[in-house]
């Protein structure tokens, strides 16, 4: 059992003061193996917030991340799935899951993570999933009316991966559950 | 011969002292035989000791008497008598002795030569505590009341210590009367015991001993709200301030760091005892601005560090800088701060108030805060010190940004009113501040124009200040100040938000305003290849999303952001963008525009490109580039072909999938095993089309895999 966080578009201190109290108090260091942040972070103050929870950091590049050094894409594997992450600017229509599709075929991951509508969406397609985390400070965007805070974690044990969202809705932090199964047969393209 | 005398004597005053205690062993057994009353005999063994005039040894002996006779003493209560009388002569009695004591330890000072006065000082330091147990002792006769305390005890020590005029004696009794009596005898005596302090002897640590007696004083408001009313029958903060007054007037030699400290343990008093009193806490800030304004400007870092306790205080005691923002003497206090403990205690102020989520509400307040934390703000005059760490400058200014969003009133009008004031601090703030200051100063503005927008039903009709109009007007203004900073990057993002806010208002010439600036900006200023591809993506992304433009500025603004992509300078980003510009002529919405043959164009000319860029690599490395473009450019065929573009056809993909297939076959050194599974998982995608059927999959018949 692994967990992973996946956060993004924080967008501090650009449009939001900080993560709602709420959310600091549930991220702890010491509990999650892997973050994977979409990116928007902006500055250096809340990478060093997120190394100090998880030393073992992915992070693409938002357009709006004062450090130039994150790329645009990443991949990385993770039990018996293989991550994608890339901060979705880049895939036109924003949002659009078909354009999606194409970038998930193109790095050709189970889980592709993107950010950048500040709207928390996760749903299977063509045997993988697209997740979108949302805003983890539920900062303003141009894309989506009424953002909320969001995060994810997901629980990756063997073919199972177990997303929990958790969103922070009038002051009061509710948590969402989806179950995805891996397929045998993409299961074994992936460890080749 | 000396020698002989002073051990002649010494053995003289031996033995009187050994006889002294015999007497006074006896004299405390005839107490207890109670044969005489215990007052007579008291008085007379006070009376014996002075017999000894050694001052170390008087003391000792005169401490044995105070030892032994301690139990004997006639109190209320006690079996040798308790009368009001007899409470007098005890009480009379550890009185002299306490004087006799003291004047022998005062002697001490005066006595033998100078060249050991250091050595005797530390003696008589450590038989400091043989003085100080006489007023122990007084403190524990239960016949000592208030009344006894005020009118015999308090006045007839002070009396002792201010005549002795010896530095450590009252610098030491002062500490013990404050220490040994109970809190509220020195509430109801405070203006003797204060009287006192302005006659003591210029050397002696006056600020010391009056904060010591604040700091008991604090503590028992602090232990029970029941004590509070002695509190202010008694007016304890003006006798208070007032000794403060004095003793400050009176040693102008006192060091800034003494009488801040003074002021600081007055403060926390106040805090304390009268937390509502806000024109309390302010007077003592306007006496301590007074006090430093004859003063050149503060370089002791002890007396920095007084100001900075003084200034923490009330933001620590009311959680809240609503409330330090009403004292007005607060920012004269900051003003004597250097330039760098200015800037800390700004932070402090921001910190807090993030700590506690306060939201500053009105632009008065606004005003008020942006003036106590200027010197994040702007650059103070006389900045003479060194150039600044980068890394603390970005910290400090993040900060700012982050308090930005704490500045924030529901009420749409007063809002408006805070974000004008924002601006018109923050664009004193010089270029390098700007950066870190306009993006949220910005997104502040955006909310408040979705706030109206999505309120707008109701407030048609009447004369409304504050209008989303109004509000783009004032945004353009200041991303125009960070434009020419320049940041023509952040500039760029800021324009094209402003310019999707404005399509959501339905304000047409606006939104096609902020387009033209973010594209002016992108000609003339964004010349980093990678800065222009991100920027480029982004004008494609806004753009397609915009809805209000007519076909005129519609027409213009694609055919830039076409242009604009054909032109960048590596083939690949060049293919990529104009495929994607493919989406500015076919948006999948209802009413969205559908314009097939120019989405043709889009993705042929990215064909094109890929094409070059293939026969570039040729050249240059002696093989073909990866294919990968190519495949991308089927994904967006088969893409549009889903949506059901009429000008893409089956046949068109296919062309393309065997086109692919040849490229691969014929250069197999550069085949890349992600490009492979890149084209492979995009043929399993249409394999997977082809198997779900129904009417997609009949689309997809004619493709073969």
């Amino acid at each position: 059992m692994v967990l992973v966080l996946a956060l993004g578009d924080l967008h501090i201190p650009h449009r939001a003061s900080d993560l709602p109290a709420k959310f600091k108090a549930m991220l702890v260091p010491g509990k999650i193996q892997h973050i994977i942040c979409t990116g928007n972070l902006c500055i250096k103050e809340v990478h060093d917030y997120l190394k100090s929870l998880c030393p073992d950091l992915h992070i693409t590049r938002g357009e709006y991340d004062e450090d130039a050094r994150y790329p645009e894409t990443k991949t990385l594997t993770i039990g018996q799935f293989k991550l994608g992450l890339c901060h979705g600017h880049q895939v036109i229509p924003w949002g659009d899951l078909d354009s999606l599709a194409m970038l998930q075929r193109q790095l050709d991951v189970d889980i592709l993570v993107t950010g950048h509508t500040h709207q928390f969406k996760a749903y299977k397609h063509e045997g993988g999933v697209v997740i979108n985390p949302g805003s983890a400070t539920g900062a303003h965007s141009s894309i989506t009316y009424e953002v909320n805070p969001s995060f994810v974690l997901m629980d990756i044990d063997g073919l199972r991966v177990v997303v929990y969202v958790y969103e922070l809705i009038d002051g009061e932090v509710k948590v969402d559950k989806i179950d995805f199964k891996k397929t045998a047969t993409s299961a074994a393209a992936a460890a080749h | 011969m000396r020698l002989r005398e002073d051990a002649r004597s010494l053995i003289f005053t031996n033995l009187c002292s050994m006889l002294g205690t015999f007497f006074l062993g006896l004299g405390s057994v005839y107490i207890k035989s109670k044969e005489a009353p215990a007052k007579d005999i008291l008085k007379d063994l006070v009376e014996m000791c002075r017999g000894i005039q050694h001052p170390v040894r008087g003391l000792f002996l005169r401490n044995y008497l105070c030892q032994i006779s301690r139990d004997k003493l006639p109190d209320i209560g006690s079996e040798y008598g308790g009368d009001g009388d007899s409470i007098n002569d005890a009480v009379e009695f550890v009185l002299q002795n306490f004087t006799e004591m003291n004047k022998l330890w005062v002697r001490m000072h005066h006595q033998g030569p100078i060249r050991e006065k250091e050595k005797r000082e530390k003696e008589r330091s450590e038989l400091r505590d043989l003085v100080g147990k006489n007023l122990h002792v007084l403190s524990q006769i239960d016949g000592v009341d208030l009344d006894m305390y005020r009118d015999t005890v308090l006045p007839r020590a002070l009396e002792q210590v201010v005549n002795c005029k010896d530095d450590l004696a009252q610098h030491y009794l002062m500490d013990c009367i404050i220490q040994v009596f109970p809190d509220e005898y020195h509430l109801q005596t405070l203006e003797t015991l204060l009287g006192a302090c302005p006659q003591l002897q210029p050397n002696v640590d006056i600020k010391m001993v009056l904060s010591q007696l604040m700091d008991r004083l604090s503590n028992y408001a602090a232990s029970s709200t029941e004590v509070l009313p002695e509190f202010l029958q008694v007016g304890a903060f003006a006798k208070l301030s007032n000794a403060i007054g004095k003793v400050i007037d009176s040693q102008p030699e006192m060091p800034v760091f003494g009488s801040i400290t003074l002021y600081v343990s007055l403060l926390t008093f106040t805090l304390r005892v009268h937390p509502d009193r806000l024109d309390y806490v302010d007077q003592v800030l306007a006496a301590c601005v007074k006090k430093l304004s004859c003063l050149p400007r503060i370089e002791d870092k002890k007396a920095t560090k007084q100001i900075v306790a003084l200034l923490s205080a009330p933001i620590e005691k009311y959680n809240d800088i609503d409330t330090a923002l009403k004292l007005s003497n607060y920012p004269r206090v900051m003003d004597h701060l250097d330039n760098a403990t200015n800037k800390v205690m700004a932070v402090v102020i921001i910190q807090s108030i993030m700590k506690n989520n306060t939201y500053i509400s009105t632009s008065d307040k606004v005003d008020a805060l942006f003036e106590l934390i200027k010197g994040l703000i702007r650059d103070m005059e006389d900045t003479d010190d060194e150039e600044l760490d980068e890394d603390d400058f970005k910290e400090e200014q993040n900060s700012v940004a982050r308090l930005i969003h704490m500045l924030y009133n529901d009420d749409p009008e007063e809002m408006l009113k805070i974000i004008y004031a924002v601006r018109k601090h923050i664009l004193l703030g010089g270029h390098k501040r700007l950066v870190f200051t306009v993006p949220p100063l910005v997104f502040s503005a955006l909310k408040l124009v979705r706030r109206l927008h999505c309120q707008e039903g109701d407030v048609i009709g009447e004369d409304v200040p504050a209008t989303p109009k109004k509000i783009f007007q004032l945004l353009h203004q200041t991303v125009e100040a960070l434009s020419v900073v320049p940041s023509p990057e952040l500039a760029l993002r800021l324009y094209l938000q402003c310019a999707e806010a404005a399509n959501d208002c339905d304000l047409e010439p606006v939104a096609y305003a902020f387009f033209t600036q973010a594209f002016v900006l992108y000609e003339e200023e964004v010349a980093d290849s990678k800065a222009q591809v991100t920027a480029i993506h982004l004008i494609i992304g806004t753009l397609q999303r915009m809805n209000i433009f007519g076909v005129e500025n519609r027409d213009t603004l694609t055919h830039k952001a076409t242009g604009y992509s054909a032109k960048l300078l590596k083939k690949p980003d060049q293919c990529r963008a104009v495929y994607a510009c493919s989406h500015l002529f076919w948006v999948d919405d209802q009413d969205g525009i559908k314009d097939g043959e120019r989405v043709l164009l889009c993705l042929k000319r990215a064909l094109r490109i890929a094409n070059a860029a293939q026969q570039m690599a040729n050249v240059t490395r002696g093989s073909s580039g990866p294919v990968t473009l190519f495949v991308e450019i089927l994904n967006k065929y088969i893409y549009f072909f889903e949506k059901g573009n009429p000008q893409i056809t089956s046949s068109a993909i296919q062309g393309l999938i065997e086109l692919i297939m040849t490229e691969m076959q014929s250069d197999n050194s550069l085949s890349e095993p992600s490009m492979d599974a890149f084209f492979s998982s995009t043929l399993r995608y249409i394999q997977f089309q082809k198997q779900k059927g129904g009417v997609m999959g009949e689309k997809y018949e004619p493709v073969k895999v």
